[in-house]
């Protein structure tokens, strides 16, 4: 009798949210490829590319997956660990900048 | 909500929940089905595998001095004469967001023990997928076709296949395996093994609705990863 008293509180959501986050991922995914189709070049290319990258995962991720509803808990320690990611893009940054440093370095300065 | 095998445990929201989930004893995360929490710490671990495979690809790009592929021109497709820059991969993209939206449609059915419905909204999904494999398949024989080998491409830098193959491969591995489980848990929700509660193939767990949104966390999870490797490979 308390089993199904507990199956019962699983709480579902209205259709409409699923449907505007759904019609928001075609907008975004639309405004993405139309970066390219106009092929807008250098800064605001990648920060547009950027923007609705993170809407479209940020949409997906708190919405479809329910991360907007659900425990701290769990959202702190699957978010937490993403600065490690973004630690290791800043390491891997400094490190092709370095790799590409010594590769001109030493065409224009030639082997030992 | 209150913990099946936990008397008297009562969830609190915010972050008084946060502090008691973190801090209370014997499980963490009391009341969450356990195979909805492996899935997740599965996703995290598959995040960082993804996250390296692309932190990878920006090293090996930026590091090299060789001009990279343009992805708008290798990925061009001819549309009655006129090529259309990244036209395939559009279009896997709108199939994949199509069918991570009739994904949710079927957790939020199953979670209103909807069966019907759920059902038909998982093969809609599976169906989306394996269109979404199909296309993929296209795309890697007509690059294949034009020479891109793992080692070489007629385009510019040599790394440019190696991180290609690599990457979509490993994403078209997880979307096929994806459409194979969708298939086996839309037959299994049309012949109503999670309203019997009836036990699985491989486990003595007793069927629920919640199994769909844990295919659903998978699902989506698939669909996030197109979502970087569109923005950082096509797109960039």
């Amino acid at each position: 009798m308390e089993e199904t008293k507990k199956q019962e509180q699983t709480t579902t959501h209205k259709i409409g949210i699923y449907l505007w986050i759904w019609g928001l991922l075609f907008v975004l995914s639309f405004f993405s490829y139309m970066v390219d189709w106009y092929q807008f070049q250098g800064l605001l290319r990648w920060s547009l590319i950027l923007l609705f990258m993170f809407l479209k995962a940020g949409l997906i991720m708190a919405f479809f997956m329910h991360l907007f509803w659900e425990r701290y808990a769990l959202v702190n320690v699957l978010l937490w660990p993403m600065t490690a990611i973004a630690c290791f893009i800043f390491l891997m940054v400094s490190e092709f900048k370095y790799t590409v440093f010594t590769r001109l370095f030493y065409f224009v300065v030639g082997g030992a | 909500m209150s913990d099946p095998k936990i008397e008297g445990y009562v969830f609190k929201p915010g972050f008084k929940g946060m502090a008691q989930d973190t801090g209370s004893d014997q499980t963490m995360f009391k009341g969450v089905h356990w195979g909805k929490a492996m899935m997740w710490i599965f996703l995290l671990s598959d995040t960082f595998i993804f996250s390296c495979f692309l932190i990878s690809y920006m090293k090996g790009r930026g590091s090299t001095l060789v001009e990279w592929p343009n992805p708008s021109e290798v990925f061009a497709l001819d549309a009655f004469g006129v090529p259309v820059p990244l036209l395939l991969i559009a279009i896997m993209t709108f199939v994949l967001i199509t069918s991570s939206g009739t994904m949710a449609l079927a957790v939020k059915y199953g979670y209103e023990k909807n069966r019907k419905m759920c059902g038909w909204l998982i093969l809609a999904t599976a169906i989306g997928g394996l269109t979404f494999v199909g296309m993929q398949a296209f795309e890697w024989s007509k690059l294949i076709h034009e020479g891109v080998r793992p080692w070489e491409n007629p385009f510019g830098a040599k790394q440019f296949g190696s991180f290609f193959f690599m990457i979509t491969g490993f994403h078209g591995t997880h979307v096929s395996i994806g459409v194979i489980f969708l298939f086996i848990y839309a037959y299994k929700t049309f012949a109503g093994h999670y309203d019997e509660r009836k036990r699985g193939w491989f486990t003595t767990m007793k069927g629920d609705y919640v199994e769909i949104e844990i295919l659903g966390l998978y699902w989506h999870f698939v669909d996030l990863v197109w979502v970087f490797i569109f923005a950082f490979f096509y797109l960039w």
